[in-house]
């Protein structure tokens, strides 16, 4: 054998190996890295083997084509175009029937896209409003209900309507923020955990500044300042839900989010 | 035994000649005519590991408990679509190479066309005749896209329904159809009818597949059927087109670059993990990690979300709120453009022409200023994607690292724009092709040659 056949016969012989070892190490139960590793190994013996052969054995020929011709010539032309308009023109020109045949279509194509519509509901009053109702106690994703003692400062709660755990429109961010901060109850301040801008959960609190962050697109939200957007592309607060604590010790809701909770949309208005 | 069965063939089709010229085609040799080939064989690998990977996965939301040899999601609730990815990855022999391999696929599949396309725009072989395949090549560029991003958003793991979550918002920013067209992909208000894993189910293994097939055999019959483009050189005129013979040389070449391709995307998928969808955890509409970053096709429009300004539009009781800008607006004119580019630049230089042998990107510096430009905005808002790492790397607030893109995005491009236009204009005249002086030779009384310079 001649050097250049020993180098293609060398990478068809890898191109064998790795095929054995794929089935060897398939047998074997399935490494991912031996597996893909064999397998990476048989193609690339025939890459090498391939490229041998139109670089050595092939013949290093050079063909050339003519180019086709187009436009076709007038006569073509003018014969397509006797075929298909300017010969019918005199047969359907102005007829009531042509311009009902397309509008026929026309409806007959929309009848086939309404069904779309059944894909997805109105969003209706879901898009507006959260499970959250006035006296509504607050709820973990564990079922356990939060006191007004349970939380430290500067700790924070994820929480659902009482009967709601896992309604992802009503879920709430509860921060104990302490006492002396902004119109709160008992220390306590909630907002929608649904970002106004992309719908992310607002889930990191930046405890020393009190602002809620969105790890999604960097929108921060100041606890302290009914939500108001500080920086990011967020392009309105965060909807404050109005709390207060009970007499028994429970924090409730007194009421539902004042406006849809959110990323905007055209009807939100 | 071939000659006998192509006999056969040809006794009942009438085939020879046909072939025998099909196999004669040129095939023209520069290396830049394969890139698109790499986003044929990676498709193919990809249906290959997508039809094994469909075999197993269940796009189903209906929730069940784990229960598998992956120890830390023991006993978790996770829906039955999560589970049968675990099940692929740490059961099924070959299931996460295969799963890798994928991913993988996936990433250089629009890396491919997006290099292709850079290729065809820089050189103007979208020029007339060639719009049309320009179009269905921009349209396989989109189609990938969704399928890229539909592929990663089923494993209904914690990274890709926040994906998810957020392409639903982007929807609902969409003025008097957003809330509608929401509820079409969702089903109503996400995540809660449960119906989106198994429409993204067809539509990725069905509907966007089946439609990048056809209109990839509708890109090579036009390619077959135009003919190469080729750079001009000795012997290449508008009249033809030289090369390899597609077989067999161009054949063995191409079935180098198959094998190549397969090798690349399997040691990729069997060394380096991509998409460990157990780190992330089940997607729960509450929960998030952090940092989060999509597939890189996907993050310069995230790297715009995150960078545009916080502009809400109010009128009438109405609103378009702040990610239309960036998520709709911006690719839509930025693709538009991409689309128009064939027609506004014949009408810019009023050339109507067919155009076979290509430019080199030098000669025509306003063009190549313009795509490096829109390469230089999107490669800023894919850095921009990543822009919450980076201020972890750099000790700077967040709110450094996105003004400093916002900046970024809209000077780059300008500078990029006149650093290529000067560099093109450079690299031609030092070519020496356009700009040598013209000058007349006239023969004097003494035998010698006389310099005239013509103005």
């Amino acid at each position: 054998m001649i050097a250049k056949d020993r180098v293609i016969a060398a990478a068809l012989a890898a191109a064998m190996l790795g095929a054995v070892l794929f089935i060897a190490a398939y047998a074997t139960g399935g490494s991912r890295l031996y597996e893909g590793l064999s397998l990476a190994l048989s193609a690339a013996g025939l890459c090498g083997a391939a490229v041998g052969w139109a670089f050595w054995i092939l013949p290093d020929e050079q063909v050339e084509d003519e180019r086709d011709d187009y436009p076709s010539g007038a006569s073509d032309r003018a014969a397509e175009d006797l075929e298909t308009t300017s010969g019918l023109i005199d047969v359907t020109r102005k007829r009531l029937l042509t311009r009902m045949l397309y509008t026929a279509l026309g409806i007959f194509g929309l009848a086939l896209i309404v069904p779309i519509r059944s894909l997805g509901p109105a969003l209706g009053d879901a898009a507006f409003h959260t499970k959250w109702r006035k006296g509504l106690r607050m709820q973990r994703e564990n079922g356990s209900f939060v006191k007004a003692s349970d939380l430290n400062v500067d700790s924070v709660a994820t929480v659902f309507p009482e009967g709601a755990v896992g309604d992802a429109q009503s879920q709430t961010v509860l921060i104990r923020v302490g006492d002396g901060v902004a119109a709160n109850a008992g220390g306590y301040i909630a907002y929608s955990k649904v970002c106004t801008h992309a719908g992310c959960p607002v889930a990191l609190y930046r405890t020393a500044a009190k602002q809620l962050m969105c790890p999604c697109h960097q929108s921060i939200f100041d606890v302290v300042n009914d939500g108001a957007v500080v920086a990011g592309p967020a392009d309105h607060a965060l909807p404050r839900l109005p709390i207060e604590v009970g007499s028994d010790g429970y924090l409730r809701a007194t009421g539902d989010y004042p406006e849809p909770v959110g990323p905007g949309f055209w009807e939100r208005g | 035994m071939i000659s006998r069965l192509l006999d056969w063939i040809d006794d009942r089709l009438g085939t020879a000649h046909f072939v025998s010229h099909a196999l004669r085609k040129a095939f023209p040799d520069h290396w830049s005519f394969m890139l698109g080939e790499i986003n044929m064989y990676t498709f193919l690998v990809l249906i290959a590991t997508g039809t094994f990977l469909a075999l197993f996965f269940d796009p189903s939301a209906s929730k069940m408990t784990y229960n598998g040899p992956y120890a830390l999601l023991d006993g978790t609730h996770v829906s039955s679509a999560y589970d049968s990815a675990l099940k692929l990855s740490f059961e099924v022999n070959g299931g996460l190479l295969m799963r890798q391999v994928h991913h993988w696929a996936a990433l250089i599949f629009v890396a491919g066309i997006i290099t292709h396309m850079a290729r065809v725009f820089f050189t103007g072989a979208f020029r007339k005749p060639r719009e049309i395949n320009w179009l269905i090549g921009l349209g396989m560029l989109m189609l990938a896209m969704f399928e890229g991003f539909a592929g990663y958003s089923m494993p209904d793991d914690l990274l890709s329904g926040t994906g998810l979550r957020i392409a639903v918002s982007i929807l609902l920013s969409v003025p008097f159809i957003g809330a509608w067209a929401s509820s079409l992909l969702a089903g109503g208000v996400f995540p809660d009818s449960g119906v989106m894993l198994p429409r993204l189910f067809v539509a990725h293994v069905y509907i966007i597949p089946a439609t990048i097939a056809a209109l990839m055999a509708v890109h090579l019959a036009i390619l077959w059927r135009q003919k190469h483009t080729d750079f001009p050189g000795p012997g290449r005129t508008e009249r033809n087109v030289v090369g390899s013979p597609l077989f067999p040389k161009y054949a063995a070449k191409s079935m180098a670059l198959f094998a190549a391709v397969v090798a690349i995307v399997f040691a990729f998928g069997a060394v380096v993990q991509i998409n460990p969808i157990w780190i992330w955890g089940p997607y729960v509409p509450w929960q998030i990690l952090s940092p989060a970053q999509p597939d890189w096709y996907v993050g310069w429009l995230d790297g715009a979300l995150r960078i545009s300004p916080p502009v809400a539009f109010h009128f009438f009781g109405r609103i378009i709120p702040s990610p239309f800008w960036p998520a709709v607006l911006l690719p839509g004119v930025l693709f538009t453009f991409v689309a128009a580019w064939p027609w506004i630049e014949a009408a810019w230089l009023n050339d109507r022409r067919a155009h076979h042998l290509l430019d080199l990107p030098r000669n025509v510096p306003v063009r190549t200023g313009i795509g490096v430009a829109v390469i230089t905005f999107c490669f800023g808002l894919l850095l921009a994607g990543s822009g919450d790492i980076q201020a972890r790397y750099v000790q700077e607030p967040i709110t450094t690292i996105t003004r400093f893109y916002q900046i970024f995005c809209l000077i780059a491009p300008i500078v990029a724009f006149f650093l290529t236009y000067w560099l093109c204009v450079e690299l031609r005249s030092r070519s020496g092709v356009h700009k040598a002086p013209r000058v007349r030779l006239r023969r004097n009384a003494e035998g010698g040659f006389d310099e005239e310079t013509i103005a």
